[in-house]
């Protein structure tokens, strides 16, 4: 029954998470954007204090139901556990697992490496461990889109159907590196979990160990009554944690995930989820037991290898001839090839208006890729940078950050982007544009205007240097917000001759 | 102009219809306009009685195969099936242009029309030398076109879209560099059969085309004119002359006259809710382009009127048209008339989807902003404001058709006006204007503040 229970929340929340790291239409985050922000390392970097103490009381009472239920990379891995859990049953092999002790020096070493990367701002690194930031990676990255080219056949049939129900979305490889990192995360995680269950959540994820802090004096708890006992170790089969030590009847209550599978399997109703408030608190360690570790990195290659493989083809762009040579006949009809902008040199990164600055963005993001995935501009990407690694910044050539979106100051989970309105939207000087000459068309004699003509704050300005001269751009960088809608409306390709320089602080 | 002064003209011209040869120049003859079986309506050629039937195939808007890289080639199967189906049901008269469908309709032409006897149709081609404007380039032009169309001579031969650059540019593109006496010797010599002029622009400059025919210095054999129940009367009168005075200067003269545009590029085929339901309601069975049609044919002067059909469908609908032939009468014309006053209302762009504009240097799809924005307005895909009770769905519907017809590189904000297009376009639409307005329309659906 409390098994029961706790796998139908599981999904229910893993559904929920997934579905919103997939959602790129908006639709969802009204309904589904409290699930990212109860995740325990947002809620930390968000200083959400209600939520943190929300989670230290939920595991002070019930254990690490966080673990088992809120967690999707955690849910995912039991989900993943559980297909060779079954496999193993069809081949009459009931012991998928056997008690292992805690390997401590890994465990408590990952936990020591990561606190301190939390504090010196190493967020790259936190990035890799934390597990909602991991699954997130994951599913932004090797999941949305397959879910876009899926919407975008249902695009084309609603299209047939003249219906408006679906529109097309283009699928773009945003950052190889994070896309390889996503990949090999995937592999690693689904590796451990098939061999040994929950081996990363109680060696590697550092959100498990500072739960397992609390939980090991946690309320309620499974409890073996040796009484009733018989020693047949089918519970220690099934922890998939590998907690149970039945040898001596104990219970490593910092891994157990309250996922009780335990006491479903128990024929004898020697196991019970029951109050245990003061009970013996330190569970016995077998010192000698050998400690597992399954990560290869023998693979790492080959996935690179695969993911390359698999997204050269989105990424691929071919590249024409700019300019149209002039004709001897001057035919009707047919399009100028139209070159792709290329990412221009941005001295200071551009991060999105909500976050205050760029030291304080960096320090709360946990890139997730919760907002790159909501992005419906294409704005926003993982950084390559190996400073800021994987955390996002934006960049316009394939739209920029429009006046009425706010979407991802929404979805942040970590308070890297604040939530905002459309009208406090523009009081956050995300950067600044700058012109430079040599590249605007207006220098060849094209007269233009288009960066002035949609500037959205009215900061750009043609001006002429003297009679004779066609109009150029300047900005005013009191006004400009950094929105970026001057360098993707720039007719010079493929480096605009606009382009936005992102400011430390934009709030002043 | 009053409405009555359009029932006098509109009147008159009906009336001539039955009593041919008024006037001091014949009429083209109509030839069977009985009821009955389906038959071609001929009109003959008062000059050097050519037959020519009353519906002209206009090679312009052939469909085309997407190649992939950009690459667009005319679907010539498909275009043979159109050719032969339309010289089955009588057609014969086929205009084409060295310029048109990115210079590939006059060979597709060639092809489809080399598969039948020569005597069975009449070749119009144009010299559209709009970009190099040399004697060498534009004698070129004129020798490949033989070539293309696989003939060794053109039954009417244009110089193409003279008034727009006024009187300056036809000097440039036909006199300076000795075309037009060129090509008169082309028509002793018997290669080019009639020579005349496809026109767009204003009034005056129309005057001075003529009057090089009053005053004996070229005779125009031919002229071909944008003309429709909407351009009769209300053409924007500055940039473009209404139809009604091109048609009665011809007229006058006893000029042939050939119809271009008689649909305003599929516009007329697919009007606003509101008149299409008043036509039919009159004509239940006909389709709403067969009232362009109709237009067209009532006047008496009007040699052929030309139809770039894209498929079999508007092919069949228009045999259908001109093979039951009825000419309005003086109540439909009127009726007509009430319903382009009303079609002026919506805020369409005056676009034929010609291409003339295309490629835009930057990349802009031009034809295909406007045509979606005039299908987005026609058909009722338009938001006024925002209190409208269904103004979600139908924001929805435009951005997302927008996407869908343009590619966001193609749209309306890339438009840096630096107006290569306006020269080209034979309609003088103010085309980087128009499409700030319709990119204005679309911020507003975006921001919610329309």
């Amino acid at each position: 029954m409390l098994k029961k229970l706790r796998v139908a929340l599981a999904v229910i929340f893993w559904l929920g998470i997934t579905l919103l790291f997939l959602d790129f239409t908006g639709a969802l985050h009204g309904w589904l954007g409290w699930m990212a922000k109860v995740q325990f390392l947002p809620a930390v970097l968000a200083l959400n204090v209600a939520v943190i103490i929300g989670l230290v009381l939920l595991t002070l009472v019930f254990g690490r139901v966080y673990c088992s239920v809120i967690c999707p990379l955690g849910v995912f891995q039991d989900g993943v556990a559980h297909l060779n859990v079954a496999r193993k049953r069809r081949k009459k092999d009931h012991k998928p697992y056997n008690y292992s002790p805690e390997v401590k020096w890994l465990r408590y070493g990952v936990w020591v490496l990561f606190v301190v990367a939390l504090i010196a701002g190493v967020q790259a690194l936190v990035a890799l461990l934390a597990p909602y930031s991991a699954w997130g990676r994951i599913v932004q990255n090797l999941f949305q889109p397959v879910y876009i080219w899926v919407n975008n056949l249902f695009a084309a049939l609603a299209e047939r159907a003249g219906s408006y129900a679906f529109y097309d979305k283009e699928v773009w490889l945003r950052s190889l590196p994070t896309f390889i990192v996503a990949a090999v995360t995937l592999i690693v995680v689904v590796v451990l979990a098939w061999k040994n269950g929950r081996t990363y959540c109680n060696t590697i994820c550092p959100v498990g160990t500072t739960l397992s802090f609390f939980s090991r004096f946690a309320m309620f708890r499974p409890v073996i009554d040796t009484e009733k006992c018989k020693n047949c170790k089918q519970c220690e089969h099934q922890c998939k944690a590998a907690c149970i030590n039945i040898a001596e009847h104990k219970i490593d209550y910092s891994r157990c995930v309250d996922c009780f599978n335990c006491i479903d399997t128990c024929k004898f109703g020697a196991l019970h989820y029951q109050y245990a408030w003061g009970s013996s608190l330190k569970t016995a360690q077998n010192e000698d037991g050998k400690a597992k570790s399954s990560v290869s990195s023998s693979n790492k290659a080959k996935i690179e290898d695969e993911g390359r493989r698999a997204f050269v083809t989105g990424a691929a762009l071919a590249v024409g001839t700019a300019t149209l040579k002039a004709q001897e006949k001057k035919v009707d009809g047919g399009f100028a090839t139209v070159l792709d902008k290329e990412v221009p040199n941005r001295d200071v990164p551009v991060t999105p208006p909500g976050s205050k600055s760029i030291k304080d963005f960096y320090r709360r993001c946990t890139a997730c890729q919760l907002c790159v995935a909501e992005c419906p501009n294409g704005v926003l990407r993982p950084s390559t940078d190996l400073k800021h690694f994987m955390q996002p910044e934006m960049s316009y050539e394939r739209g920029y950050c429009r006046p009425e979106c706010t979407r991802c100051s929404e979805v942040c989970p970590t308070g890297a982007i604040l939530k905002i309105t459309k009208e406090e939207k523009t009081q956050y000087h995300v950067g600044t544009a700058q012109v430079n000459r040599t590249l605007c068309v207006t220098e060849d004699g094209t007269p233009c205007g288009n960066c002035a003509r949609h500037c959205p704050t009215g900061a750009i300005q043609m001006v002429k240097d003297d009679e004779n001269s066609l109009p150029r751009p300047v900005v005013n960088e009191a006004l400009c917000i950094g929105c970026g809608a001057c360098e993707n409306l720039c007719p010079a390709r493929p480096i605009s001759a606009i382009t936005v320089n992102g400011r430390h602080n934009h709030l002043d | 102009m009053e409405r009555r002064d359009f029932i006098k003209i509109s009147g008159a011209g009906a009336l001539a219809m039955g009593a041919a040869a008024v006037g001091c120049a014949p009429k083209p003859k109509t030839v069977g306009t009985e009821e009955g079986p389906e038959q071609m309506v001929y009109r003959e050629n008062p000059v050097n009685g050519d037959k020519v039937s009353l519906i002209g195939f206009g090679c312009m808007r052939w469909p085309m195969i997407d190649q992939g890289d950009g690459k667009r080639v005319i679907d010539q199967e498909a275009v043979n099936e159109m050719v032969d189906y339309a010289i089955e049901h009588g057609i014969n008269y086929f205009d084409t242009s060295p310029a048109y469908l990115m210079g590939q309709s006059e060979l597709a032409a060639g092809i489809a029309l080399s598969r039948h006897p020569r005597d069975k149709y009449f070749i119009a081609t144009k010299l559209s030398n709009f970009g190099d404007q040399s004697p060498e380039a534009s004698i070129k032009m004129y020798h490949d076109s033989f070539e293309q169309l696989r003939t060794d001579y053109f039954d009417y031969y244009l110089l193409h879209s003279i008034g727009r650059g006024g009187v300056a540019a036809f000097e440039q593109r036909y006199v300076q560099n000795g075309m037009i006496d060129f090509l008169l010797k082309e028509k002793e010599a018997g290669r080019i059969r009639n020579l005349g002029f496809s026109f767009h622009g204003k009034a005056e400059e129309f005057d001075a085309l003529i009057g090089l025919h009053d005053r004996g210095e070229i005779h125009w054999d031919f002229c071909q004119i944008e003309m429709n129940y909407v351009d009769w009367t209300h053409a924007d009168g500055v940039r473009n002359a209404n139809a009604v005075y091109l048609y009665e200067e011809l007229d006058k003269r006893g000029i042939p006259i050939v119809i271009m545009e008689p649909l305003l590029g599929g516009r007329l085929a697919n009007v606003p809710d509101a008149i299409a339901k008043q036509m039919k309601e009159r004509e239940p069975d006909k389709s709403i382009a067969s009232w362009a049609f109709r237009f067209c044919g009532t006047y008496p002067r009007v040699l052929c009127t030309l139809s770039g059909m894209t498929s079999m469908d508007p092919l069949i609908d228009n045999i259908k048209t001109f093979g039951h032939f009825k000419p309005l009468n003086e109540e439909e014309l009127e009726f007509l008339e009430r319903m382009a006053t009303q079609m002026k209302e919506y805020p369409l762009v005056n676009c034929t989807d010609c291409k003339y504009c295309m490629p835009c240097p930057w990349g802009i799809d031009i034809p295909g902003i406007f045509k979606h924005y005039n299908t987005s307005v026609t058909e009722g895909r338009y938001a006024q404001t925002q209190e409208q009770k269904d103004y979600r769905k139908l924001k929805n519907a435009y951005l997302v058709s927008y996407d869908r017809a343009i590619p966001t590189l193609r749209q309306a904000d890339h438009c840096i006006s630096c107006g290569e297009c306006l020269s080209h376009c034979p309609q003088s639409i103010p085309i980087p204007g128009e499409l700030q307005r319709i990119n204005r329309y679309v911020e507003k659906l975006k921001q919610d503040t329309l």
